[in-house]
């Protein structure tokens, strides 16, 4: 008896040492960052999800490359593209020695693979934004020429995502539509494994062209969703890198002086978006929803006229976000400095209702995405729409059903965000033509398609930039099938001794080039 | 007869003091859900966006929350949520699972048993959480799904309860006598039975009844219960999460709210088992 | 013994069978088109008819259950929308998981609530027996999600004592494995433990006043040689029960916990794929839980004669 009892407490106090030994010190060459959210297919042609992109950011490199100011430069190409035949021919010269993940050669051919998988493969989320692309064509080893059916500015800005990520050749035969199990393209870092809603890790690539920007050997992406518990892990150091601070803690954090907090505007935008005729899905034929709010502009004016957008930042986001009313993003160059956004007229609001024959006000649902910050965002927004006597409902719902659900027209409204792209064109086209692929609401007016058509394949910013100040003024001050609220600020907060990094109004992180001090 | 029955317990109850704090304690919050027009100092719905997630003071007794609403309102108010949700839930098990168990016990061995049986030990394989998020999931986010999902989730542990009271009533000495003096059937049985079941029931009820305010708790706390505007102590809870650090108050009135209700449950509960179980412990 | 035997794992084949009834039918109860949330927003009219075709959906109801319980049968639960892999193979790599957090949390709960149980049945109405009743009253009133914030407060961002959150799988670091694991085991054990504390005891106050007790005391054996050898074994049948009955609690508790505290486990796994949405996953995940949850019990029926072979196994007790 009494020998079992002393193995037992011998075991018990290996345990506690066990327990209480420090944390390895592997830590410095491997940099953990925390993302909110899983990526979906780490497949630049199939991927749809924001933060997939932040994976790609360091696994699969692009034909260009924005900066801080927006300014586009090549990355996988070796120069910024010759445009002849007016605007219908663009020919890009790629880079030299640069190798696949996999050892292989990108070349022309890889290259043209790529984008002709973008265009073509069954399932492609890429294909409407290369829609103007008609063939691509191998010149040289080193160059590839696309043909358009008509001039597309935004075409350099849409290769510089997604769109412009070459894949390996090699890789795609051997694993067909399985490719997002063992992705392989070019960059700093290459793939190693993923353990769906734990964790992506990657390695510093043996063949890069430019090893000196990895200084670390290894990223490990970790999905960690709630917002405190991500905190939580940056505080105990169990994480090096939290993507997307929330508003509310970034003020502590700046306050509490131990971590550096970066926060840059983001290109895209968050309103609400109004269903005004889609009945059956966004793929048949538009029908009458019968409701005041997708039948009156004025119940959609007095809707706008009821929210005040710097209080809701204020209230919402501590004022760390920043108010708008347009699709633009602050920072881009055809931002218009002018718009003054509407403030709030409640008494106007409510005469607007009562001509509309709503004189006791009107209900409706307004989805929204169930996270506390979206939440919070729709009470604030029932809170004022209340005063000018709407009733709204407030109908939490999952992101990826709710985005189908507003395909299939089952949304009155929904509070949704695009993340935003950095030709203008990418947050209005697909929304606001007829026909866009990602308009739900199904508006059609030909006089602003005229406008967003012309402004893709005229070059001159000043005229571009008029044409869609033009649009946005018919959309906002006219049909309001969106009202455009606000511009997400991308936070990231990491510690202080880690240099090199560069905010990009894109939000997304980039550790290229970051190292400790 | 009854009333000196009542009255013995009414004196074995006082002996027990935890049960009667418990008891008394439930009856508070059932004022406090009854009476929260009167009792709460302001519109819980009501923004101050100028008080943001303040400290509590006079005019805020809690504190307020992340949109400027009273804390202490919204606690008194969610008082209901819980309140209705706990009991009206575990009464739609007992509306559902006693009748099913008393068919299932008077008819056990044949194939109504055996279908409620198996049935039940299906329903029952399914972790209670995760068939409650499973039906509002089906059914969509709102309190009276909530309540429903949460009262089909605990329904099986009533059929079971009832069944296994019909069978062990059966074989007591009683009602054998009673069935062969030529009193059989349906009534003989139910008339033995019911006291046994009412007061078997209670005693469960009292402990079904905490985890269904727990489970609104978490159904809310995840976004699948009660919706915005109306103030539910897991929604409260779930909002209150992001500000633990700074403004912890949000967190403390709604965590000490459901954990004083449920733990009167169970003390109510221990004492009423207690009361009603003659062996003494 | 045998027709026991037989006829107790032929109930659990009829449940089981009950089960995946229900599963199915359930998760096609979920509002959506698996076909749109499998096509993504850019599938056209074409595109939805060759995933309908391609995954089956277009057979009418019996014909894909049928055709979803052969495939599952033989060991195939099909593939999760989202990440194209295989359920089995999400799932496997999943349960161990969690089931190191069930186990850690069970130990935990018998270390806590056995002693503590068995120590205020001894000492039955003493201030020691209000004490424990107490602890456990309030380990079953407390919230767990609360439980879990405060710890993570208190313990990782106060005293840097315990990391936040995460998993190291145990091969790679156990130290560092068991330090992540502690206060989610903790938080889970705790609810665990309050109601195992309170079985304990009464199953040992009436283990300690039957018959045979007094008997072998008259014996003149000693007093803790009585408790350890003749009322332990026989009280743990109630509580052995209890865990079978507690599994299902145990996974439910499993969803909240590891949503606090990011372990990668099957509570986790659950919740994302009913939120995305994932019905293969869905339907997988739910299947296997519930029939674990039937085997588990099935055990512990079985696991009776190793116990007491004097008690009478028949049907229909209807344990709970």
């Amino acid at each position: 008896m009494r020998r079992t009892y002393r193995g037992t407490w011998v075991a018990l106090g290996l345990a506690i040492l066990a327990l209480t030994a420090g944390p390895a010190l592997a830590q410095k060459k491997t940099l953990v960052v925390a993302l909110n959210q899983d990526p979906d297919l780490l497949d630049p042609t199939l991927s749809r999800t924001y933060v997939g992109r932040i994976i790609f950011a360091h696994m699969c490199e692009k034909l260009f490359e924005i900066d801080e100011t927006l300014r586009l430069s090549p990355q996988l190409a070796a120069a910024l593209p010759t445009i002849s035949d007016g605007g219908k021919t663009v020919t890009i010269k790629l880079r030299s020695g640069v190798k696949f993940n996999d050892g292989t050669p990108m070349n022309a051919e890889a290259v043209k693979f790529s984008l002709d998988r973008h265009r073509e493969m069954k399932g492609s989320n890429r294909r409407s934004e290369l829609d103007p692309v008609t063939a691509v064509e191998v010149v040289d080893p080193l160059t590839i020429r696309l043909r358009l059916k008509s001039p597309f500015s935004p075409l350099v800005a849409t290769l510089a995502d997604r769109s412009g990520m070459p894949v390996s050749p090699a890789a795609v035969n051997k694993l067909g539509d399985k490719f997002a199990t063992a992705p392989v393209c070019v960059g700093p870092w290459s793939f190693v494994e993923r353990v769906p809603q734990d964790r992506i890790v990657l390695e510093k690539s043996t063949h890069y062209f430019d090893p000196g920007q990895a200084h670390f050997d290894r990223i490990v992406f970790r999905i960690i969703p709630d917002d405190n518990v991500r905190l939580a892990n940056l505080r105990s150091g169990d994480i090096d890198v939290m993507h997307l601070v929330a508003p509310t803690d970034s003020l502590n954090l700046k306050k509490e002086g131990r971590f550096e907090v970066a926060s840059v505007t983001g290109l895209g935008y968050t309103g609400i978006t109004i269903n005004q005729r889609n009945k059956t899905g966004k793929t048949q034929p538009p029908g009458d929803l019968g409701t005041p709010l997708a039948n009156d502009p004025r119940v959609r004016e007095a809707f706008d006229l009821s929210l005040d957008r710097e209080a809701i930042n204020q209230v919402a986001w501590d004022g760390q976000y920043t108010p708008g009313c347009t699709p633009i993003a602050p920072v881009s160059p055809f931002y218009d400095k002018s718009r003054k956004c509407p403030g709030r007229d409640v008494a106007k609001a409510k005469q607007l209702l009562a001509a509309a024959g709503l004189p006791n006000g009107y209900a409706f649902e307004l989805t929204i995405v169930n996270d506390p910050q979206q939440r919070r965002f729709g009470e604030v927004i029932q809170g004022m729409a209340r005063e000018a006597g709407f009733n709204i409902t407030l109908r939490p719902s999952e992101f990826a059903s709710a985005l189908t659900d507003d395909d299939n027209g089952k949304l009155q409204a929904f509070a949704i965000g695009w993340s935003g792209r950095v030709d203008p064109d990418g947050n209005i086209h697909q929304f606001q033509t007829c026909g866009g692929s990602l308009n739900t609401t199904l508006v059609c007016d030909e006089s602003i398609d005229a406008l967003l058509n012309k402004a893709r394949e005229i070059s001159d910013q000043a005229q571009r930039a008029k044409l869609y100040r033009e649009a946005i003024d018919k959309i906002t001050g006219g049909r309001r099938n969106v009202l455009y609220i606000y511009h997400l600020n991308y936070i990231v907060a990491f510690p202080k001794n880690l240099k090199g990094y560069h905010a990009v109004p894109d939000g997304l992180i980039r550790i290229k080039g970051v190292s400790w001090n | 007869m009854a009333a000196d029955r009542a009255g013995r317990l009414w004196r074995r109850l006082w002996r027990r003091p935890p049960a009667v704090v418990g008891a008394v304690v439930v009856l508070f919050f059932l004022g406090l859900a009854v009476g929260a027009p009167w009792i709460a100092t302001s519109d819980p719905q009501r923004s101050d966006y100028g008080k943001i997630r303040k400290a509590p003071t006079a005019a805020n007794p809690f504190g307020t929350d992340d949109l400027g609403r009273d804390n202490f309102s919204r606690v008194v108010w969610g008082t209901r949520i819980s309140m209705q949700a706990g009991v009206f839930s575990i009464l739609l098990a007992i509306a559902i699972g006693v009748p099913a168990g008393l068919v299932a016990g008077y008819w056990s061995g044949g194939v109504i048993d055996q279908l409620i049986m198996r049935l039940t030990d299906a329903w029952l394989a399914f972790p209670f959480l995760i068939l409650a998020i499973g039906l509002v999931t089906i059914m969509g986010a709102s309190l009276t799904n909530a309540t429903v999902a949460i009262g089909l989730a605990a329904t099986p542990t009533y059929i079971r309860l009832t069944r296994g009271l019909v069978l062990s009533t059966r074989e007591e000495d009683y009602v054998q006598a009673a069935r062969a003096l030529g009193a059989g059937g349906p009534r003989t049985i139910l008339r033995h039975i019911l006291p046994n079941i009412v007061s078997a029931l209670l005693v469960q009820a009292t402990v079904s009844i905490p985890g269904a305010i727990i489970a609104e708790a978490i159904l809310s706390f995840l976004g699948l219960g009660v919706q915005p505007p109306t103030p539910s102590w897991g929604t409260m809870l779930n909002t209150a999460q992001q500000f633990l650090e700074t403004a912890p108050w949000m967190a403390w009135w709604p965590g000490l709210a459901i954990f004083s209700l449920t733990l009167s449950f169970n003390l109510a509960g221990d004492g009423l088992r207690d009361l009603l179980d003659p062996r003494d412990y | 013994m045998l027709d026991f035997l037989v006829r107790r794992v032929a109930i659990s084949v009829v449940t089981l069978l009950v089960i995946s009834l229900i599963v199915f039918t359930g998760v096609r109860m979920i509002p959506g088109d698996p076909a749109r949330v499998m096509g993504g927003t850019d599938a056209d009219a074409a595109g939805l008819a060759e995933i309908r075709q391609k995954y089956g959906l277009d057979a009418p109801i019996p014909v894909q259950y049928l055709r979803w319980l052969g495939l599952a049968l033989r060991g195939d639960l099909g593939e999760s929308i989202r990440t194209r892999e295989s359920v089995v193979w999400t799932v496997a790599r999943k349960l161990p998981i969690t089931m190191e957090l069930a186990g850690l949390s069970l130990l935990i709960a018998l270390a806590i609530a056995i002693p503590a149980g068995v120590f205020s049945a001894v000492r039955r109405n003493t201030v020691w027996d209000f004490l424990v009743n107490a602890a456990s009253l309030c380990g079953l009133s407390v919230p767990s999600f609360w439980l879990g914030l405060m710890l993570i407060l208190l313990l990782s961002v106060r005293l840097h004592w315990l990391p936040a959150s995460g998993f190291v799988p145990p091969w790679e670091d156990l130290g560092a494995n068991l330090r992540r694991m502690l206060m989610p085991a903790f938080v889970l054990g705790a609810g665990l433990a309050a109601v195992l504390m309170r079985q304990t005891r009464n199953s040992m106050i009436e283990i300690l006043s039957a018959d045979y007790i007094r008997t072998a005391w008259s014996k003149g054996l000693a007093g803790r040689a009585v408790i350890f050898r003749h009322a332990f074994r026989n009280g743990l049948i109630p509580v052995v029960t209890i865990l079978g009955l507690q599994t299902g609690a145990l996974m439910g508790g499993a969803v909240v916990t590891e949503q606090i505290f990011v372990v990668p486990g099957f509570g986790r796994l659950i919740v994302e794929s009913v939120f995305t949405r994932d019905y293969p996953l869905v339907q997988g995940v739910v299947l296997i839980t519930a029939s674990t949850y039937v085997l588990v019990n099935l055990l512990v029926d079985l696991s009776y004669s190793l116990l007491n072979p004097r008690i009478r196994i028949g049907g229909g007790t209807g344990g709970g």
